[in-house]
């Protein structure tokens, strides 16, 4: 189990304004909320992409961010394996090539699910040779999941996974990433505008509103021992 | 009399290959600063940017004459560079292969800047972002994913800089000279306009068809280079 902290703030050119606090340490949390909450800021603010004004972020012992010491880890730094919405698959690399890039990268101390095993339960050993542009969404959906899995995240950052999944399919995403959840439980933050999707997944739902934290379902976690 | 080959005289095929071997010199030793030019400015906003770009495309709208001119105050035996680098270090650079293929290259960088920066334009950033969260360094995701993703235009660009090299003419011929053996294709053609006779008005035909020739085969293989890198993206 591992603790996450996050209390930011970020003001953009635009006037839209994300001052939201949390705290979570279930193994799936959902961020749920209409679309402009501010959702995906905040994927991109704990994935190191986007630097807040202020605030404080902590992942169990690790400071990731912290306006008043002036610590902003790197994104290649924190170890969040993140998949984008849109997958952003890299276009010039085949599946096999996309799925081991993280995993070349990992640091020493960590410890990815082994290559075979993600392609075998995330059904991609006929896609290995072909190439992001020659799939269908759900095949993109799979290889984006196993990317981020295999460069060993201590957390996983999951954009609308069905979002851009057709209808029939949403089941069988969301069994994948409940199976992928069994196998490795790997704490992870699941954005979706549709409270009722992850609603099997959720153990805590954190609702957002213009940019605010307006509810936490279950209540917080304040009456669990310290770690 | 020269020998022959293909109707063309020794000394037109010597100037064929120095043309080209200078173009080929100007433009890989100016490819990793047109690749960094081009990366920052269609990348990063910061003061002076419209300066630096103005700057950059002088060449495309001087008169070529008026660069190499520039080239010879900056880098002759008494300019204001090169006076500095004879004197200290005996090193002449105006008149020289080195010259040529420096002029080549001032020509051709800002064809290949904008050939650069449009192919990073085309490139969404986020893909250097997810690099980025799967452990890449900076440096190793612009190696690994961005700069692949930007080849098909930067080599556009490339083939670009390298035909407007080819045909450089007036900055050559200030800041380079037209000694033979260092002459370039551009400069022969004019020398062999130059001297009365059939004999040379043929020759000067054949070269002419030669540099055609030449330009015809680079804007292809630039358009050619264009359509791969178009035809991947929509597959």
């Amino acid at each position: 189990m591992i603790r996450l902290e996050f209390d930011c703030s970020l003001r953009y050119a635009s006037g839209f304004t994300l001052d939201a606090a949390f705290s979570t340490r279930t193994s799936v949390t959902v961020l749920s909320g209409p679309s402009g909450s501010g959702k995906t800021t905040i994927l991109s603010i704990l994935a190191g992409l986007l630097r807040p004004d202020r605030g404080r972020i902590r992942l169990d012992a690790t400071v990731l961010f912290d306006s008043e010491r002036r610590i902003h880890l790197p994104p290649e730094a924190r170890r969040i394996g993140y998949v984008f919405q849109d997958y952003l698959l890299f276009p010039h690399m085949n599946v096999r090539r996309n799925l081991l890039y993280g995993w070349h990268r990992r640091p020493a101390d960590a410890q990815p699910p082994a290559f075979e095993r993600v392609v075998e339960i995330l059904e991609l050993s006929d896609l290995l040779h072909r190439f992001p542009a020659t799939l269908s969404g759900g095949q993109r959906q799979r290889v984006a999941l196993g990317r981020a899995l295999l460069c060993g995240p201590r957390l996983l950052l999951l954009d609308e996974p069905l979002a851009s999944v057709d209808e029939t399919l949403r089941e069988r995403v969301l069994g994948y990433i409940e199976q992928a959840q069994r196998e490795w439980d790997i704490p992870t933050l699941y954005v979706t505008h549709n409270t009722g999707e992850a609603e099997r997944l959720a153990r805590q739902t954190i609702v957002l509103q213009s940019g605010r934290v307006v509810g936490v379902e279950p209540a917080n976690d304040r009456g669990d021992p310290a770690p | 009399m020269d020998a022959r080959f293909l109707g063309l005289a020794g000394e037109d095929w010597r100037a064929i290959a120095f043309s080209a071997g200078v173009s080929a010199a100007a433009v890989l030793a100016s490819l990793p600063f047109g690749v960094a030019c081009g990366w920052l400015l269609a990348r990063r906003s910061f003061a002076g940017k419209a300066l630096v770009e103005t700057l950059l495309n002088l060449p495309l709208v001087l008169p070529p004459v008026v660069t190499g001119y520039g080239l010879l105050l900056l880098l002759g035996r008494r300019g204001w560079l090169g006076g500095y680098l004879f004197d200290y270090f005996g090193i002449e650079i105006a008149f020289t292969w080195t010259a040529a293929a420096l002029a080549g290259a001032v020509m051709g960088f800002p064809l290949l800047v904008r050939a650069v920066r449009i192919a990073f334009a085309g490139v969404d950033p986020r893909f250097a972002q997810a690099a980025r969260s799967l452990g890449a360094r900076p440096l190793d995701a612009f190696w690994t994913v961005s700069l692949p993703l930007a080849r098909p235009g930067v080599l556009a660009g490339v083939v670009l800089a390298f035909a407007r090299s080819l045909g450089e003419f007036g900055a050559t011929l200030l800041f380079a000279g037209s000694q033979p053996g260092r002459r370039t294709l551009a400069v022969q053609l004019y020398l062999l306009y130059e001297q009365p006779g059939e004999e040379a008005e043929r020759r000067l035909w054949r070269l002419a068809a030669g540099a055609i020739v030449l330009s015809c085969a680079a804007l292809a293989a630039s358009e050619y280079l264009e359509r791969r890198g178009a035809r991947r993206d929509s597959s």
